[in-house]
């Protein structure tokens, strides 16, 4: 069984790596059956991990047992059942109560922590190493980069500041922000490459070792 | 010359990389690897945690990530069950159930971990964000059972592990933006450490917690796995992938400048 499973893995990976020469039936296959198998196993798996435990079973439980408070559990199922209003025009206007709950709830949650974890944190982050420079506690590398940091910092929010126009000192920082924007994807696209080449890699390890047996 | 090479047959670009992995996986050619200082601080911070600490690791990943982030479980899992830190497995990933569950049975049966004493693994649960809020609460409110529906109370590791209050360190192995959301909801609201494990294309968003010691430490990618192995001395797939690795750096390199030399140098003799 499992000599079959490495067959159908090398099969279908070399299906996939077809389409680098051309787009082709084998490729199509292969891509199709990813898709759909990808689907039906995620639609499968929420199901049994989440529609059965955490609806369906205490639906059941509370028209069973007819306890007030197992009863309490029908209304969020209620609630989340109101997503399906939308596919019955005459009251899809019902689905307005579930979309309103989810965003109150998740701005709600999300603002005061979001802004502490993003802003707040971050702009301690970029200032505490200059109280450090202050106590004589960084390197002459470290306060290089503390300054650094600073500078990219100021010069990308100016390219973003759109309510003065990009001319004189101003525009010649935004240009310097571009500078830092342009590292920063240029960053982004090798560890990209890095990991794109991972997957490459790790198949053909598969093919040759296991499937091959050549090392 | 030229002009042909300007307008290259992508094809002989894919043949140059195939050959350019291929050949050096045959003759098994290795590098030595220098360990970043973020991966090190994970090292590190799971090094001098004392026995029988208790740390989460969360296997957001899928079929898609496996090749880089699957090591770095691997590599993570035998640090802890030999320094005997117990691991609690989860994921917010539904496609991530039977990936973590695989690595941390094939780890522990490697390194003769127990199953409910040293390591468990709770499974998926929907609710991403709602699920790690609920943790910080009672991880029994959102897990009742582990993967394979033994109830929380009959799990010797678990007697002591309400909530984050006992685990050390959230090690999230991410393919998406859930570094992100443990950072927010679990280390803001928590103030519980977390760490990352990422695909290389996600590396260059979370940088900037490392300086804001939001992360404890950060593992980029097949790197970060190789880095990891080198550090507990135990060189695996990653190590022997990213010497194959550089090999196709050099190339892209190469291929870089050439295409770049060859596209100015056409343009001044048209202008």
């Amino acid at each position: 069984m499992e000599v079959l499973g490495i067959w159908v893995a090398a099969f279908f990976t070399l299906c996939i790596y077809s389409f680098l020469y051309r787009d082709n039936p084998f490729y199509r296959f292969a891509e199709h059956l990813f898709v759909g198998l990808s689907v039906g196993y995620g639609i499968v798996f929420s199901i049994h991990q989440g529609l059965i435990p955490f609806a369906w079973d205490p639906f059941w439980e509370a028209i069973t047992k007819r306890e007030f408070m197992g009863l309490l559990k029908l209304i969020p199922i209620f609630i989340g059942l109101l997503f399906f209003a939308r596919v019955v025009p005459k009251y899809s206007w019902l689905i307005r109560y579930p979309i309103a709950i989810l965003i109150g709830i998740g701005a709600g949650r999300a603002i005061p922590n979001v802004m502490d974890a993003r802003i707040f944190r971050q702009v301690y982050g970029t200032l505490t190493p200059f109280g450090q420079i202050h106590a004589g506690a960084l390197g002459f590398f470290e306060i290089f980069g503390a300054i650094l940091m600073l500078v990219g910092v100021i010069c990308t929010l100016t390219y973003f500041f759109f309510s003065i126009e990009h001319r004189g000192a101003v525009g010649g920082i935004s240009k310097v922000g571009i500078i830092f924007l342009m590292v920063g994807f240029g960053s982004a696209f090798g560890n990209t490459v890095m990991g794109r080449v991972s997957l490459l890699i790790q198949r053909v390890d598969f093919l040759l070792s296991d499937w091959l047996r050549l090392i | 010359m030229l002009e042909k090479l300007m307008s290259i047959d992508r094809r002989i670009v894919f043949v140059l990389v195939a050959v350019a992995v291929i050949i050096p996986t045959l003759l098994k050619v290795s590098f030595p690897i220098t360990v970043s200082q973020p991966t090190r601080s994970v090292y590190d911070f799971i090094d001098e945690l004392p026995k029988d600490s208790t740390i989460l690791m969360a296997f957001n990943y899928g079929p898609s990530s496996l090749a880089e982030l699957e090591p770095m479980a691997a590599a993570v899992l035998r640090h802890c069950f030999r320094k005997n830190v117990r691991v609690i497995g989860m994921t917010l990933f539904n496609v991530g159930a039977r990936l973590g569950d695989r690595v941390m049975s094939e780890t522990a049966a490697e390194m003769g971990a127990v199953d409910g004493e040293d390591y468990v693994f709770l499974g998926f649960r929907p609710g991403g964000i709602s699920v790690i809020l609920g943790m910080g609460t009672a991880i029994d409110s959102v897990f009742d059972a582990d993967y394979r529906g033994k109830p929380l109370s009959e799990i010797p590791m678990m007697q002591d592990v309400r909530n984050y209050d006992r685990i050390a360190l959230v090690l999230d192995l991410a393919s998406s933006a859930t570094p992100e959301a443990w950072i927010v909801y679990a280390n803001t609201k928590y103030k519980q450490q977390v760490a990352a494990g990422v695909t290389g294309v996600m590396v260059s968003e979370l940088y900037p917690y490392i300086q804001s010691r939001q992360l404890v430490g950060l593992m980029p990618g097949l790197l970060g796995a190789a880095e990891y192995e080198t550090l507990i001395d135990t060189p695996e797939k990653a190590t022997a992938g990213m010497s194959v690795q550089s090999f196709v750096h050099l190339l892209i390199f190469v291929l870089v400048v050439v295409g770049n030399v060859a596209f100015f140098i056409q343009r001044r003799r048209t202008q």
